[in-house]
């Protein structure tokens, strides 16, 4: 009895859903959908309108003092003049090495998992070991020095050098992983065709393997750029935040918890975004320029 | 193409102990390929006929040079091939998945050969029109491969391997990926084309029908091991042992008790309730023997004086222009015929075979 109850009150339940027209798959996208209105659309639609609220003058007078601020727009550059080399020298040597190690071999397992160990490990521990082992009197300066191959210690830590480091380091296992899944996800059978058509192995990188990869090179291109752009602990860190490395993230801080203008470090944040978005956009406008189809040779 | 002297053309590829073994430092060694010899001379149709594992494959990819060989040496004429990298030795090879550059057009499919040797581009232009057209494909030069059929891919396969007029053109199961009815077609385009191009060709295949219609020779592996190399008729009505017997439509073998040591002609087998009169194809031993016949080679109501037994008929498989009956008969022996007239389950049957139609082997180890 009981059960017939409950079955008729689940058939008018289903009804009642058929009668709005939702389809209860949706109902599974709840969770992700309120997620995300929570933690990401709710706080950005925060801080772009409190951008526009600032402490004194109209609502751009944020964005006015920004570029006229000699302290603050020059971060842009700054962050730029970081985030894009450390992200073309990971692109540089993650596609090299993945295009080597895509073959199944004894050693590629090995390797493979040597140089994704970096992605174990947290940005502070990597500036800590850093600063021992990199720093005027870390070991490889006085190795140096007791080989008598450099006169003074060298400067590899709190400079810009020490931040680029810092950012290849923990930049290249992600870029390298994934290289190295779109590189095997192209039919080695290609090359070989290429090969029996007279491409020498350079040539079979070139012509097949590189204009296959282009798309999966963009996309990595981003998500490495977006990372390094956003770089803050390994700026404070191993760089010097009151000059050479004072990024746009160490201006957001500042604004945020040594002025306590939430307003302005909003804004920071604001612009740090568009920059992003428009690096971002521009390497996959060139993307689009690229074959973007199936990377098989046919039929499987 | 045809009236014009064929450039890069040789008088014969000689194969010569080719080995191949795969695995040894990880797993155990496998001989993918022992001893292979073949001559394979000016315009030769060659196809490599066996069963998947066959080695056939690994035959082809070796003399491609994408496989290193283990063994023995190639030599095309007096120059040794096998010690260069496959670019440098320019054999048009046909893959069977195609293996079309997905992100170039049909037009730098093709031309890829030639833009990678240097040919200047007009002239590249005009010989990709006429290999386009060559394989019925001239309107189809500016799509990219996805937006072609199958069977319209392999022909662009086809194209870019001959192009370059390459020496020799490897072909490995180019058909098999293909439906029913497109294999027949593209069959007979391949014909037609190296008839047109008297190139050298060697076909991989697992397919009889398809090595039978298209070869001058064909080379039987088993097991990485040559088992007959002749011309298709011969291949057919005489293969060599049991194991290319039973690939090339056999289907019926009968174990028969040992008979004495023989060379050659007719041999008298007995087995319990059958005796059968057929032609001795390899010397025996005093070893068990094996009886192979065609399905198509038996003869129902025919009474001859010898090879003739009664039977009944087992089951039915209709075909449309004939049907495969089993047929049971003494010594309880099932035999596959063919049946033209109609006949029905349990109907009792005569059938008959010519002595020189039952092939004598020695039995499979």
């Amino acid at each position: 009895m009981g059960a017939s109850v409950s079955t008729s009150q689940e058939t008018a339940h289903a009804s009642a859903i058929r009668g709005l027209r939702i389809d209860p798959a949706y109902v599974l996208l709840a969770p992700a959908t309120l997620f995300m209105l929570l933690l990401f659309v709710y706080p950005f639609a925060y801080g772009f309108l409190l951008s526009f609220e600032p402490h004194q003058g109209g609502w751009l007078a944020n964005y006015r003092s920004f570029f006229s601020s000699d302290r603050l727009w020059p971060t842009i550059l700054t962050t730029l003049k970081l985030a894009l080399p450390a992200t073309a020298i990971n692109l540089g040597l993650a596609l090299p090495l993945a295009y080597r190690l895509r073959v199944k071999s004894p050693y590629q397992k090995w390797l493979t998992a040597i140089l994704v160990v970096p992605i174990t490990l947290g940005t502070v521990l990597i500036a800590d070991g850093m600063l021992t082992y990199l720093g005027p009197k870390g070991w490889l300066s006085q190795t140096l020095q007791a080989l008598h191959l450099i006169d003074e210690p060298v400067h590899l830590t709190h400079n810009y050098i020490g931040v680029l480091i810092s950012l290849v380091t923990s930049g290249f296992p992600f870029v390298f992983l994934l290289v190295l899944s779109y590189i095997t996800g192209i039919d080695p059978v290609l090359a070989r065709a290429a090969a029996t058509l007279g491409a020498n192995p350079w040539q079979q990188f070139r012509y097949v393997y590189l204009p296959l990869l282009s798309p999966g090179l963009a996309m990595a291109f981003c998500l490495a750029f977006v990372q390094a752009f956003s770089v803050y602990p390994s700026a404070v860190l191993l760089g010097a935040p009151a000059g050479p490395t004072r990024v746009i993230s160490v201006a957001a801080y500042e604004a945020a918890f040594e002025q306590y203008d939430d307003s302005l470090a909003s804004c920071v944040a604001m612009i740090m975004g568009i920059v992003q978005l428009a690096v971002v956009g521009g390497a996959l406008g060139l993307r689009g320029l690229f074959y973007r189809g199936p990377v098989a040779g046919g039929k499987g | 193409m045809s009236g014009r002297a064929t450039p890069n053309d040789f008088d014969e590829l000689r194969l010569v102990s080719v080995n191949r073994t795969f695995g040894g430092s990880t797993g155990p060694r496998f001989a993918a390929l022992k001893d292979l010899s073949l001559v394979v001379r000016r315009g030769e149709f060659i196809a490599l006929l066996g069963p998947s594992g066959c080695g056939k494959s690994t035959a082809l990819n070796c003399i491609a040079g994408l496989l290193q060989l283990s063994g023995g040496g190639i030599w095309l004429d007096e120059k040794r091939i096998d010690v260069l990298p496959p670019e440098k030795r320019g054999f048009g090879m046909v893959f069977q998945n195609y293996a079309l550059f997905p992100h170039m057009t049909v037009r730098k499919n093709v031309g890829f050969g030639l833009r990678m040797r240097g040919v200047p581009a007009a002239q590249i232009q005009s010989r990709v029109d006429h290999a386009l057209s060559l394989v019925q494909l001239a309107g189809q030069a500016d799509k990219l491969p996805g937006q072609l059929s199958g069977g319209q891919q392999q022909r662009v396969a086809i194209a870019r391997a001959i192009v370059i007029e390459p020496p020799l053109v490897l072909m490995d199961e180019p058909l098999s990926n293909l439906d029913a009815k497109l294999r027949i077609e593209t069959r007979a385009e391949i014909r037609r084309i190296h008839r047109e191009l008297g190139r050298a060709t060697i076909y991989v295949t697992h397919d009889q029908d398809e090595a039978l219609s298209l070869a001058d020779r064909i080379v039987v592996l088993r097991e990485g091991v040559v088992q007959q190399v002749a011309p298709p008729h011969e291949v057919y009505a005489q293969p060599a042992n049991l194991h290319v017997a039973r690939f090339m439509g056999y289907r019926n073998v009968i174990d028969f008790d040992p008979a004495p040591t023989a060379r050659t002609g007719q041999v008298t087998l007995h087995r319990d309730g059958m005796s059968l009169t057929g032609t001795l194809r390899q010397v025996t031993d005093g070893g068990r023997l094996c009886a192979a016949i065609r399905p198509d080679d038996i003869t129902i109501g025919a009474e001859q004086t010898v090879n003739t037994v009664p039977g009944w008929v087992a089951n039915v498989e209709y075909c449309g222009r004939d049907s495969l009956i089993d047929v049971s008969v003494p010594g309880g022996v099932t035999l596959h015929v063919r049946a033209s007239s109609t006949v029905a389950l349990g109907d009792k049957l005569h059938l008959s075979v010519l002595p020189e139609r039952v092939l004598v082997y020695a039995a499979d180890t």
